[in-house]
């Protein structure tokens, strides 16, 4: 698989593949969501019309544009600090992608390493990790992870560090599988008779061939790290104030619920968004490699 | 059958002693217990007297052995807070969350069997597309804020139900769909793919080749054999529907054993956080125990691995 004839077909390949990413509904508008919350991150303090920490009491709650009580000035009103909305929603996104991103690199690292080598040297590496996962999945994550977070004391580090801890399980589980389809092939005995190292054959013959159902699932638990940070943080075992994370604007929103209901709206429907848009790109890349292979 | 049950109990129980012991550790490791709970003004010599008392002086693996023995025989403690066994505190919880829970998996199943098993059927169609966007809005929707925005749409605008508490069926309703909703999207996945899988097999051509109607192939032939790994994933879910749970019992206080969780975690409450992990664990292994075999007595193949 990775020969010249190969790599010579590698940008028709490419090719191919944009076309299917075009066509896929999904994948397009994920793929476009996406985009659009990343450059709202990097670009965060060029386009927030406010510091997001900046408070305001003589401007407390004051309701989004539609409403009639609102102006431009801020768009999406004020919270009960009277800090300008739309700017504590820009920067909120820099936290849930972070979260997200990091999260997904540890975990899957973990992950994929201990499917690697399940997959790869069976036995009883195999039995001992899927002992490893088994017991993982036994452990509910968000009481472990609230009680980690509240022991260690909430922060935007701890809570990247425990989720990446926790999440590692679909990784082992996906590549495990994979690789115990791959250790068969033809080109792995051949790289196996020509006396390569098991560390050559895992990182350099089975490793980019698993590449893609590793992809996918990192969209999957980047979705996943994103809901159960907000969750955290909405329970208040998470991120801490004044950090404006969107899990915790929803629970800083719940005393307004009756009057301003816009306050716990808007952050939830970003986070619908935002979740969407990941496992919608997830799903495509699934569908656009699964037809890549029939090619 | 015997070896293979034999076999699946002695790995349950491993599993169960593997998770007590990093419960364990995670909770003494993390931080100075004594100092939790002599709390954040406390002087050195309160910060020791309490150490003494929940006698946390002596050796690690000596408090190990001592609380798994005890808990092997029923005792899980007492709670650092209200001074009430842990085990009568989860007890009290447990019929809340159990009837939260049973619910939540029978309306899921509800739900998402009947639409995944339509959605195979006519795989494109607007039934299909319908089901497979619920899955995926449902798959994105953080659980709190969809139990905020229900409280707010039915219990504060439209006054049709109860928004905490608990008493009444109708103080369940809203938890209930939303811990359902959890649930749905990987239940209506794995029936529609397997009904789909199911639907393209030879012996479904048989049975239509024998003349036997549409609807007697689906009720009779495809669906038997696509509910399977249905009924192991139901059971893995009503598992994590215990984790979620906290959420849903957090936002709508309900006082099971969700709630206690929480409490006791916001108020370093360790016997019992301890003793909730070690139960949820329990359940989980129990369920995919159960799972397991119901399977393997369907199903012959899976007794030889």
């Amino acid at each position: 698989m990775t020969t010249d004839t190969h790599s010579s077909e590698l940008p028709k390949r490419r090719a191919r593949a944009w076309q299917a990413a075009l066509k896929h509904p999904g994948l397009l508008f994920g793929g476009l969501v996406l985009v659009g919350m990343l450059a709202m991150g990097l670009l965060a303090p060029l386009i927030a019309p406010f510091d997001p920490y900046a408070q305001d009491i003589t401007k407390r709650l004051i309701d989004p544009v539609w409403h009639p009580g609102g102006g431009w000035l801020h768009p999406l009103g004020t919270d009960h600090l009277g800090r300008d909305y739309l700017s504590r929603m820009i920067y909120g996104v820099r936290i849930s992608l972070i979260i997200g991103f990091t999260t997904m690199l540890i975990s899957g690292l973990i992950g994929s390493s201990l499917g690697l080598a399940a997959g790869y040297f069976g036995g009883r590496v195999d039995r001992a990790v899927m002992f490893l996962v088994t017991t993982r999945l036994s452990m509910p994550v968000i009481l472990i992870a609230l009680s980690a977070v509240a022991l260690i004391k909430g922060s935007l580090t701890v809570v990247i560090a425990i989720l990446g801890l926790l999440l590692w399980d679909r990784f082992a589980v996906v590549v495990r599988a994979a690789t115990q389809q791959m250790r068969s092939q033809d080109y792995v005995t051949a790289a196996e008779c020509l006396g390569c190292s098991k560390a050559y054959i895992i990182a350099g013959e089975i490793l980019p061939n698993v590449m893609p159902q590793i992809i996918v699932v990192a969209t999957l638990e980047m979705a996943h790290a994103i809901l159960l940070e907000a969750a955290l943080s909405f329970l208040g075992l998470g991120v801490q104030p004044p950090t404006p994370s969107w899990g915790l604007m929803i629970a800083e929103g719940r005393g307004e619920m009756l009057f301003s209901p816009w306050i716990t709206a808007i952050p939830g429907l970003a986070l619908l968004l935002l979740v969407l848009a990941i496992n919608l790109v997830g799903d495509g890349l699934r569908d656009v490699t699964a037809q890549e292979q029939r090619h | 059958m015997l070896v293979f049950i034999v076999r699946r109990l002695l790995l349950a129980v491993l599993v169960l002693v593997t998770v007590s012991a990093i419960s364990f550790t995670l909770l003494q490791v993390a931080g100075d217990l004594a100092q939790s709970i002599a709390g954040d003004s406390a002087t050195v010599a309160d910060v020791e007297a309490a150490r003494r008392a929940h006698g946390l002086h002596r050796p690690f693996i000596v408090r190990y052995v001592d609380w798994l023995g005890s808990a092997l025989r029923g005792d899980l403690g007492l709670s650092f807070f209200s001074r009430e066994p842990v085990v009568k505190l989860i007890v009290d919880g447990v019929p809340i969350t159990a009837t939260l829970g049973f619910w939540a998996i029978v309306v899921a199943v509800a739900i998402a069997v009947p639409l995944g098993i339509l959605a195979a059927l006519r795989p494109n169609s607007w039934i299909d597309r319908l089901a497979l966007t619920l899955a995926v809005i449902g798959q994105a929707m953080p659980s709190f804020w969809l139990a905020l925005q229900m409280i707010i749409l039915f219990g504060l605008m439209l006054r049709w139900l109860p928004i905490s508490g608990s008493g009444t069926w109708q103080h369940l309703v809203m938890p209930v769909m939303v811990l359902a909703l959890n649930a749905v999207p990987g239940i209506m996945r794995l029936t529609r793919a397997g009904m789909i899988e199911v639907l393209a097999s030879d012996y479904i051509r048989t049975a239509r080749a024998k003349g036997l109607s549409r609807w007697t192939i689906v009720r009779r032939h495809a669906v038997r054999n696509a509910i399977i790994p249905v009924i192991s994933l139901a059971a893995v879910q009503l598992g994590f529907l215990l984790g979620g749970s906290i959420i849903v019992e957090a936002v709508f206080a309900l006082h099971g054993v969700g709630h206690l969780a929480w409490i006791s975690i916001s108020r370093s409450d360790f016997p019992v956080v301890q003793g909730i992990v070690l139960m949820f664990s329990l359940i989980y292994v129990f369920l995919t125990l159960a799972a397991d075999l119901l399977n393997a007595a369907i199903d012959p193949r899976i007794r030889l691995t």
